[in-house]
């Protein structure tokens, strides 16, 4: 699946909701079924600190394929990691490098990527960017 | 009984819904419902009075002021001025003189720590502040001790999120320079009895600052009855406009300051060997100031009084009294800061909850509140916490509000649960 088939699956799966909690319970539930992230990678150097909620992020590559592993300490912050996380996980550098996101607009949650949001999202997209970036680099050498 | 019966008549005549209809953003809606503004901690909103004073003021007499001879700069000279002396007279000052206009709180502790204390302080000295400061009043001092080799000492706070008086006195050493601290908490409401903290300070020669940002919207100040040597506020929280805030100065201490910024408006004369600065409050007040501002910070004042400021307390205390009752039957729900003496302002924290969380779910049923550190860290710290709600009272807020707040807290707790 590429990221944009899995961009449109959620956008699907959001489709079904017209309510705002209906919405947000779903985002919720997601949080809550999010894999821990280990102890061991909750390190200063993995902490994306947002002024209100905080999120960690290890990414590794792993057959040209980097997984995201991510945590946050709010719940609903967690919900819209874990959707990143799907989105961006298991693709190579270059495709992550080259994303345009755009389903958090269409399932109405722009506001959470606003910048001037203080929920460590936006920061933690640039970051998985970021690494991708990186990894992209170390390839080619 | 008298104590109560008045504040029973003042309650009696509060007629909450009249003033709603001042204030035009109350009739906003968001996510489709109404807005419920529980954040004036933050800043409050605007009745209609201080917007048009900013038309009018644009619209009619438009002018720099303190220069020219014209009669537009006349006006607009005569308004600045006038509201320096509506600001003395609702805070209790002696003159006009001890009132400098700024850009607010952290302007006027900066000023404070510049113009007064840095040049009167030693490597070794100390400055007090406490536990439970915002930010702006304690990074310049924290800035200051770095600067000067000096030392940031601080009084603690008990489980109540009151200040320990007794180490306070434990404190006072002849090593201490100076004290500053906040009339009000704007995390917990805790209001602190700053006339016993003051006559402690004085009593081993230690000038004060008390922050004064959270007092003046919810309570009568008067800083001659305080005997303080420096109290600042900021118009925002007072149903004024942001970018404007004033500063008292004890009137004897005001010549022996020297000015934070330098620039025009300030002088008696300059040459390029040397400049003579002008005495009093325009000597802080380099280049041309928030005229408008000033005005509508008057305004807002003239509003407020109108009103009564003991009504407006008396009010809200009543909703602080509802709302810790109904926050304090729902399970697992802790309030941060339950001193014998608070304002409207209600900080409260889940275990396994995070504030964001409940800031969010509010947030879509129309309820706005502040949620995080409220810029005080070291407090959270104290009390173990990476945040908090906060719900936080003005003088347009009801009962009604608070039962939908309520509500929609439930809501959220069953969506997070």
């Amino acid at each position: 699946m590429t990221i944009v088939e899995a961009e449109a699956e959620i956008v699907e799966e959001f489709s079904i909701f017209d309510q705002w909690d209906d919405k947000y319970q779903y985002i919720i539930d997601m949080g809550k079924s999010l894999a821990p992230l280990e102890e061991k990678y909750k390190t200063a150097d993995r902490l994306i600190k947002g002024c209100q909620s905080q999120v960690w992020l290890h990414s590794e590559l792993i057959d040209n394929k980097i997984i995201y592993h991510a945590e946050s300490d709010a719940i609903i912050t967690k919900g819209l990691v874990a959707l990143m996380v799907r989105v961006l996980s298991n693709h190579s550098p270059k495709e992550i490098v080259d994303a345009h996101l755009t389903f958090i607009n269409k399932i109405g949650l722009a506001e959470h990527l606003s910048p001037t949001r203080a929920n460590g999202l936006v920061a933690m997209v640039k970051q998985m960017k970021m690494d991708a970036f990186v990894m992209q680099n170390k390839a080619i050498k | 009984m008298k104590i109560i019966n008045e504040t029973e008549d003042l309650l009696m005549t509060y007629d909450v819904q009249k003033f709603r209809a001042d204030f035009p953003i109350l009739s906003e809606k968001v996510n489709g419902k109404p807005l419920v503004y529980f954040d004036n901690g933050a800043t409050t909103q605007k009745p209609k009075v201080v917007i048009d004073s900013i038309v009018d003021y644009y619209s009619r007499y438009n002018a720099n002021i303190h220069r020219g001879v014209h009669h537009l700069s006349q006006l607009a000279s005569k308004a600045y001025e006038d509201a320096r002396a509506t600001v003395q007279k609702h805070i209790g000052a002696n003159s006009p003189n001890e009132i400098i206009f700024t850009r607010g709180t952290t302007e006027s502790i900066n000023l404070v720590a510049y113009s007064f204390l840095r040049n009167r302080l030693t490597p070794g000295d100390e400055i007090l502040i406490t536990e439970m400061e915002h930010h702006s009043n304690i990074l310049p001092w924290q800035a200051l001790c770095e600067e000067k080799g000096a030392v940031l000492r601080i009084i603690p706070i008990n489980e109540n999120g009151e200040l320990e008086i007794e180490s306070l006195q434990r404190l006072l050493s002849p090593k201490i320079k100076f004290l500053a601290f906040t009339h009000v908490s704007n995390t917990m409401g805790t209001i602190n009895d700053a006339k016993t903290i003051i006559e402690f300070a004085h009593a081993a020669n230690v000038p004060v600052l008390v922050d004064g940002a959270q007092a003046v919207p919810h309570m009568q100040v008067n800083v001659k009855d305080l005997n303080c040597e420096f109290y600042c506020f900021s118009a925002h929280k007072v149903y004024g406009p942001t970018g404007i805030g004033a500063l008292y100065v004890r009137e004897d201490l005001i010549d022996d300051m020297i000015p934070y910024q330098t620039g025009g408006g300030t002088i008696k004369t300059v040459s390029f060997a040397k400049t003579v600065y002008v005495d009093g409050p325009l000597k802080f007040e380099a280049g041309t100031p928030n005229i408008e501002g000033a005005i509508a910070l008057a305004k807002a004042l003239d509003y407020v009084n109108a009103i009564g400021i003991d009504a407006i307390e008396a009010h809200e205390h009543e909703l602080l009294i509802y709302t810790t009752e109904k926050l304090n039957a729902i399970p697992g729900l802790k309030i941060i800061g339950s001193a014998k003496n608070k304002a409207g302002v209600i900080s409260f924290s889940f275990d396994k909850i995070h504030p964001f969380d409940i800031g969010t779910i509010l947030d879509q049923q129309g309820i706005a509140v502040r949620t995080g550190h409220h810029c005080t860290q070291p407090l959270m710290e104290h009390f173990g916490i990476p945040g908090t709600t906060r719900v936080s009272f003005g003088l347009y807020n009801t009962i009604e509000e608070v039962d939908l707040f309520i509500t929609a807290l439930q809501k959220a707790l069953q969506m997070l649960s």
